[in-house]
C-alpha cells in the first residue's frame, strides 16, 4: 500500500518538500546539539526540562485523542465515524513517533537509550511510559494497517485484529495517565503534585486530538475530495467542546486549591503563568500573554461552537477556526505552560525563566515537520484506499 | 581515551573494594572521627565482628551533621569546603548559572530551608549563608524515578550513588530531587577543570552528577573532603547514624537539629545545628 504515497499532484510534493526543508534544518540543529552538547538549548541547572519534554507531553495527548474516534466506532457502533477512525489511528502513530523523537532529542546520552531496556526499572514512571508508548504505537500500526488492508480488499477485517483494537482503548488512556504520572509523583514540585493532573491531561487530549483531526478532514475535503461527512464533524465538535470545558473546569479547580488554601507553593506557578510572579522586587511574567491567549482562544472556540449548536448552523470555515483556536489554546496550556510554569520556582525558591534557543526551536520544528510529513503520507494512503474502494 | 579507561578501571576497583569492605569502612569513619589522630591505625583494624554491627539492625547509614554555629561569620570556611570537594571530584568551574555544576555550595537560609523561613528571621539566619548538598535520603526520590538504576542507594552505607556510565541523561532525577542537589553536564566539563585529579573520574557531557559522600575516599580510610577541609573548626561531623556510639549520634542525641524539607518524607541524612 505504501506505493500509494508515491503518487500525487504537485501540491502534494510541494507540501512534502516544504516539510522536508524544516526536517533538514532540524536535523542540522540536532547534529549540532549532538556534537557540541545540550548547552545549546535554553535549559539549565534549574530548568532542566524544556521545550522538548513539553512537546512530548502535549503530543502524547494528541495520540491519546484518537480514542475519541475509535471508542465510539468500535464500542458504540457509531457508524458515522467509519470513514475517519483510521485517521485517528494514523494520527496516533505519527504523534508517538514525534514523542519518541522528542525524548531522544532531550536525553544527554542518546546512544545509551537502550539502557532503559537493558536495565528495566519498574519503579520509574519513565520505564512504564516507554512500555505503554511502544505498546500503543505497535497496536496502532497493527490495527491501522490490517483494517485498511481489509478495506482495500473489500473483505471484513480478520477477527483477531479486534482483540488489538479493544486493547488499544485502555492503552490510549494509559499513555496519557502514565505521562501525567511522570510529573504528579514528584515531591517538592507543587504545581505538578496534583491528583488532577492525569484527568486534566486526558481532558485536554480528548479535545486537542480530535480538533487536529477535524482540521485535517476539512483540509482534505478541499484538496483531496475526501468528505468525512457533516454528522461526523458535528459529533467531533461536540466531543471537543465537552473535553475542552472539562479541562477548563480542572484548571479552575487548581486555582481554587491554590488561592483558597493560600499555600504559596500551590499558587506560585499559577501566579507566574497568569499574573506574573513578584520576587525580590522583580516581576517574572514571560508566559502571561501566552496563557491569556490560551484562555481567550479556548473560550472563543467554545463560544463559536456553542453558537453553531444553538443556531444549528454549520460552516466549514467556522468549524475550522474553532478547532484551530482550541488546538492552539491547549497547546499553549500543556505544550508550554505546564512544564515551564511548574519549573519556574526551583527547589531552592529561586526563580529562573526559560528562553528556548534558536537551535532548540529548530530541532522542535524539525520534529513537528517530521510528524506532519508522516501524517500526510499516512493520510494519503488512507484516502487513496477509500477512493479506490468507492471507485 | 586511554586515560579515561584507566581512571574508570581504578574507580571500578575502588568501588568493588568499597562493596567488599563496607563494614571496615564504616568502622573507620565513625572511630576515625572520634580520634582522628589514630585514623591510620583504625584502617589496620577490621571491624570487631558484632561489636556494633548487631546493634544496628538496619545496617549502616552514613550521615552528616553541619554545626552552623561554628561557621557563622566565616563565609570563607564555606567556600573552603566547596573548593575542597570540587577539587577532589573534578567538578568543573563553569561561570554560568545556567550550566554550572555544584556538589556542595552556600546559599541563604531562606533558600536552604524554604519551609522554615519567616518574616522575623534572626539576624544570624538573615546574614549568613548555609551549606547545602545532597541529603543522601533514606527514601530518595531520585532513585525512585531513575529509569536505568544509574542512581542507586548503596545498601551497605546508605550512600545515594551515581553510575556515570549508565546514566542516559534524562534528568528525571533532577526533577525528583526536592533539594536541587543534582547537576547536569550540559557541555564537556573537561576544559573547565583547572587541575585534574587523576584518582577520580571526570565526567563526560550528558550525564548527571552530585555529591557522593566521598565514597571513594572512605574506602581509602579518609574522611569526606568537606569534613577534612573544616577540620580546624570541626564544623562537619560524619558517621554512621545507626551506630549509637558514633560521634554524630552522640551529638544528635544532645543537640536540636533541623533538616531540609523534612515534611516531604525523604528522610534526609544531613542534619543542621543552626
Amino acid at each position: 500500500m505504501i506505493e500509494k504515497a508515491l503518487k500525487g499532484n504537485s501540491n502534494y510534493w510541494m507540501w512534502l518538500a516544504f516539510l522536508s526543508a524544516f526536517i533538514a534544518v532540524g536535523g542540522i540543529c540536532y547534529l549540532r546539539q549532538f556534537l557540541y552538547g545540550m548547552h545549546l538549548t535554553g535549559m539549565g541547572r534549574d530548568l532542566s526540562w524544556g521545550l522538548y519534554i513539553s512537546q512530548f507531553t502535549f503530543l502524547v495527548g494528541v495520540a491519546a485523542g484518537g480514542l475519541m474516534l475509535v471508542l465510539p466506532y468500535y464500542i458504540h457502533n457509531y457508524k458515522a465515524f467509519g470513514r475517519i477512525t483510521i485517521l485517528g489511528e494514523f494520527l496516533a502513530i505519527a504523534s508517538i513517533v514525534m514523542c519518541l523523537m522528542f525524548i531522544m532529542a532531550d536525553i544527554g546520552q542518546p546512544l545509551r537509550g537502550l539502557n532503559m531496556i537493558l536495565h528495566p526499572t519498574p519503579n520509574s514512571m519513565l520505564f512504564w511510559d516507554m512500555v505503554v508508548l511502544l505498546g500503543y504505537l505497535g497496536l496502532n500500526v497493527i490495527c491501522g494497517w490490517v483494517i485498511l488492508t481489509a478495506e482495500r480488499k473489500q473483505v471484513k477485517p480478520p477477527k483477531w485484529v479486534y482483540f488489538f483494537v479493544y486493547l488499544s482503548l485502555p492503552f490510549a488512556v494509559s499513555i496519557h495517565t502514565v505521562t501525567a504520572m511522570l510529573y504528579c509523583g514528584l515531591p517538592g514540585r507543587h504545581f505538578w503534585l496534583s491528583a488532577i493532573t492525569a484527568p486534566r491531561f486526558l481532558a485536554s487530549a480528548f479535545a486537542a486530538g480530535p480538533a487536529l483531526i477535524v482540521i485535517a478532514c476539512l483540509v482534505m475535503k478541499r484538496i483531496a475530495h475526501f468528505d468525512a461527512g457533516q454528522e461526523a464533524i458535528k459529533k467531533l465538535t461536540t466531543i471537543i467542546m465537552y473535553a475542552a470545558l472539562i479541562n477548563a473546569f480542572f484548571v479552575g479547580l487548581e486555582f481554587f486549591v491554590g488561592w483558597y488554601s493560600n499555600i504559596p507553593g500551590h499558587k506560585h506557578s499559577l501566579e507566574y503563568l497568569f499574573f506574573g510572579l513578584e520576587h525580590h522586587g522583580h516581576v517574572y511574567n514571560n508566559l502571561v500573554p501566552f496563557m491569556w491567549t490560551s484562555v481567550f482562544f479556548c473560550f472563543g472556540g467554545l463560544a463559536l461552537f456553542g453558537y453553531m449548536k444553538i443556531k444549528d448552523a454549520f460552516n466549514d470555515a467556522w468549524v475550522g477556526i474553532g478547532c484551530l483556536m482550541i488546538f492552539i489554546a491547549l497547546w499553549l496550556d500543556k505544550g508550554l505552560g505546564f512544564v515551564m510554569g511548574g519549573l519556574v520556582v526551583n527547589p531552592l525558591d529561586e526563580i529562573v525563566e526559560y528562553y528556548p534557543t534558536a537551535n532548540e526551536i529548530g530541532i522542535t520544528l524539525g520534529i513537528w515537520a517530521t510528524g506532519f510529513f508522516l501524517v500526510t503520507v499516512l493520510y494519503k494512503i488512507a484516502i487513496k484506499v477509500e477512493h479506490e474502494v468507492e471507485g | 581515551m586511554d586515560m579515561q579507561r584507566r581512571n574508570f578501571l581504578k574507580i571500578a576497583g575502588v568501588t568493588a573494594l568499597a562493596g567488599i569492605s563496607a563494614p571496615v569502612v564504616v568502622n573507620l569513619t565513625s572511630s576515625a572521627l572520634a580520634s582522628s589522630d589514630q585514623g591510620q591505625t583504625a584502617v589496620a583494624h577490621p571491624a570487631p565482628s558484632g561489636a556494633h554491627g548487631e546493634d544496628a539492625p538496619q545496617g549502616v547509614r552514613l550521615g552528616l551533621l553541619i554545626d552552623m554555629r561554628k561557621l557563622y561569620g566565616h563565609p570563607e570556611l564555606l567556600d573552603k569546603a566547596t573548593a575542597a570537594c570540587h577539587k577532589v571530584h573534578n567538578v568543573p568551574k563553569i561561570d554560568n548559572k545556567k550550566s554550572e555544576i555544584k556538589w556542595i555550595w552556600k546559599t541563604p537560609f531562606a533558600n536552604a530551608f524554604t519551609d522554615q523561613s519567616n518574616n522575623h528571621a534572626s539576624k544570624t539566619a538573615r546574614e549568613n549563608d548555609f551549606l547545602v548538598l545532597c541529603n543522601h535520603c533514606d527514601e530518595p526520590p531520585c532513585v525512585r524515578v531513575c529509569p536505568t538504576k544509574a542512581t542507586f542507594k548503596d545498601k551497605k552505607t546508605g550512600i545515594v550513588a551515581m553510575d556515570y556510565h549508565r546514566c542516559i541523561g534524562c534528568r528525571f532525577c533532577m526533577m525528583g530531587c526536592p533539594y536541587g542537589a543534582r547537576s547536569f553536564n550540559w557541555m564537556d566539563p573537561q576544559p573547565f577543570i583547572k587541575e585534574l585529579n587523576p584518582n577520580f573520574p571526570a565526567r563526560m557531557r550528558g550525564v548527571v552528577e552530585k555529591c557522593n559522600f566521598c565514597g571513594e575516599r572512605l574506602v581509602l580510610g579518609k574522611e569526606p573532603a568537606c569534613v577534612e577541609a573544616l577540620k580546624e573548626v570541626g564544623a562537619i561531623v560524619f558517621g554512621d547514624l545507626n551506630d549509637p556510639q558514633s560521634e554524630i549520634r552522640r551529638i544528635l542525641d544532645k543537640e536540636h537539629t533541623i533538616q531540609r524539607q523534612a515534611a516531604l518524607g525523604t528522610k534526609p541524612s544531613v542534619f543542621y545545628i543552626v
